[in-house]
């Protein structure tokens, strides 16, 4: 087996974002102090940390949703891919097209299931040329988050009708047919019943390998047992970011090992 | 057991006298409504028929019929429209959609909501000023329609804006975040889910629209005319200031037809916020989030 220190020298390369001195303000609240983080090609990472200390704000930064408040500030640097993607050259949608995002609470566009999945599609794209292509994607896409056979025969019903975890997995699929390299999940399964989580959860660790998938999560169990790595942030800082069995088993800090057993949270 | 003690039944008779009380607010304002309309029926309903709608006014608007006015209100009511909408829907997309939230935003937003409280009398003056006057267009359709779109304005914004706003931010959102930029996610998701609102509003500003007065009558709207307007830069009549002519300043009018004319008006009134109201209830039903 290779060690720790060995595989991440030798993926040097294969870094999908990275971020250097990432420091953000909401007016004049800091949110982000000097946040150095580097996530993985490929695997699945997970950001735990008590509410409030900034994992949603990190990764909101990572596709520049953030700015869509006029009084966010940020410093520093966030590369993904290699590329500053805060440069002044840097187009958004571009940005978005590589970097996909799922929320906390399920938001399926109110279209038809259908649409939801073309909407990014066609908005990179343009109108794709021909009906049976359009078949094409949206199969491709449904069937990738295991809820084609659910809805292949409502596939022009509105898809905020469907249950939240068809919702949720709806809103993974869409982001499918532009080929993103991240996908960002803020707390994915936060809305969702054991039921459910347990097969978004599963899902998302299908998705592993393909794209690079950043999590932020409140459920301990959940990271760790479906995240290859685990960063624990305090109060806008990033604490510690190891493979997941290691942070849990023998974290350095003593805070991380504090929240890991739930003695703040 | 369970039996209601001293203070229960207490608690009860006072809860009943509220009860009485916000039923009888209830009534006293619905009466006078009840009554306005039963008298117009009764007194006006008439007054109505094909010659009442189709006819010139004659003998000195004492007989015939309001057909120019009729068609005046029409006419003037749609060209308002033409100029309102447009400009107030775009004006409330700008500040709801686009506009940093900063206090210059926020003043016009004031603003706004303050120009709708604007008695009607002094947009009257002001479209005197402005349109009759300065432009040129003399007392005129053009002049006169003007002059209620300025009043209609802040009115279409407000209600447009209120509809945007009801659209919920997470849909904005997710459009954000698949790469959609802003004019795609409004024209894509949020307009669609805000459009009954918008339209609603606009239906019912026209009903508040048709029945005003003061606007038109410095600004375009006539007494009499033996004829039909031309073109915009001409007169016209209209049913409101025709019925305040009828009913206090013509001698001799037989008393059924200013009742007639008023139904006429409150039944246009009526059918277009119905209209809206049904309209309102069709497009909530087709959507669901
Ligand atoms: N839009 C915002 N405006 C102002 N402050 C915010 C905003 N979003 C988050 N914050 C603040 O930034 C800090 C980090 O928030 P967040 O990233 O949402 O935390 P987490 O996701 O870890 O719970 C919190 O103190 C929060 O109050
Ligand atoms: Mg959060």
């Amino acid at each position: 087996m290779v060690g720790l220190d060995e595989a991440r020298h030798s993926l040097k390369a294969d870094i999908a974002v990275r971020t250097e001195k990432l420091n953000l303000w909401y007016g004049t609240f800091q949110a982000l102090f000097d946040v150095d983080f580097s996530v993985k090609r490929g695997i699945v990472t997970s950001l735990i940390g008590p509410s409030g200390c900034g994992k949603s704000t990190l990764l909101r930064c990572v596709n520049r949703i953030n700015e869509r408040f006029g009084y966010v500030r940020t410093e520093g640097k966030v590369d993904v891919l290699g590329h500053d993607i805060y440069a002044p050259q840097v187009d958004l949608t571009q940005v978005r097209s590589r970097v996909g995002m799922v929320f906390q609470r399920p938001n399926p566009l109110p279209v038809s299931v259908r649409k939801n999945i073309l909407f990014a599609y066609q908005l990179h794209h343009g109108k794709q040329s021909s009906k049976a292509e359009a078949d094409t994607i949206v199969e491709k896409a449904l069937r990738d988050v295991l809820l084609w056979d659910d809805v292949k025969d409502r596939l022009d019903r509105l898809a905020t009708g469907l249950s939240l975890e068809q919702q949720q997995k709806l809103c993974i699929a869409r982001l499918l047919p532009v080929k993103p390299e991240v996908l960002l999940m803020d707390e994915p399964c936060s809305a969702l019943d054991p039921k459910a989580t347990e097969t978004v959860e599963e899902l998302i660790w299908n998705l592993r390998g393909d794209y690079t998938i950043l999590i932020v999560t409140h459920n301990m169990a959940q990271a760790r047992r479906a995240s290859d790595e685990c960063a624990f942030m305090l109060m806008g800082e990033m604490m510690e970011h190891r493979r997941t069995e290691d942070l849990f088993l023998t974290p350095t800090h003593q805070k991380t090992a504090d929240y890991i057993e739930g003695r703040y949270g | 057991m369970f039996l209601a003690t001293e203070l229960n039944l207490q608690n009860y008779k006072v809860q009943g006298r509220w009860r009485l009380l916000f039923l009888v607010m209830t009534v006293l304002l619905i009466l006078p409504v009840l009554v306005i309309l039963t008298l117009l029926v009764v007194r006006g309903g008439g007054a109505i028929s094909w010659e009442f709608l189709s006819e010139f006014p004659r003998n000195g608007m004492t007989e015939g019929g309001i057909f120019p006015a009729f068609l005046g209100t029409i006419f003037l009511v749609s060209l308002a429209l033409v100029f309102s909408v447009p400009l107030g829907i775009a004006a409330a997309i700008y500040l709801s959609e686009y506009a940093a939230d900063n206090w210059l935003t926020r003043a016009i937003n004031l603003a706004i909501i303050n120009l709708a409280g604007v008695p009607s009398i002094v947009h009257a003056l002001f479209g005197v000023g402005a349109f009759v006057l300065f432009f040129k267009f003399g007392t005129s359709i053009l002049a006169a329609s003007l002059t209620l779109a300025i009043m209609a304005l802040p009115v279409v914004i407000v209600a447009t804006r209120e509809s945007l706003q009801s659209v919920p931010q997470a849909f904005r959102e997710a459009c954000w975040s698949l790469g959609a930029t802003r004019w795609q996610t409004i024209r894509r998701i949020v307009l669609p889910n805000a459009i009954s609102g918008i339209l609603t509003g606009i239906i019912l500003e026209v009903s508040r629209t048709a029945g005003e007065t003061a606007p038109i009558m410095f600004t375009g709207a006539a007494f009499f005319l033996p004829f039909l307007p031309e073109s915009v830069y001409d007169q016209t009549m209209a049913l409101s200031l025709h019925l305040f002519v009828v009913s206090t300043q013509v001698p001799n009018v037989p008393e059924n037809l200013p009742y007639g004319v008023a139904l006429l008006l409150i039944g246009i009134v009526l059918t277009m916020n119905a209209l809206s109201i049904g309209f309102r209830v069709y497009l909530r039903n087709k959507k669901k989030w």
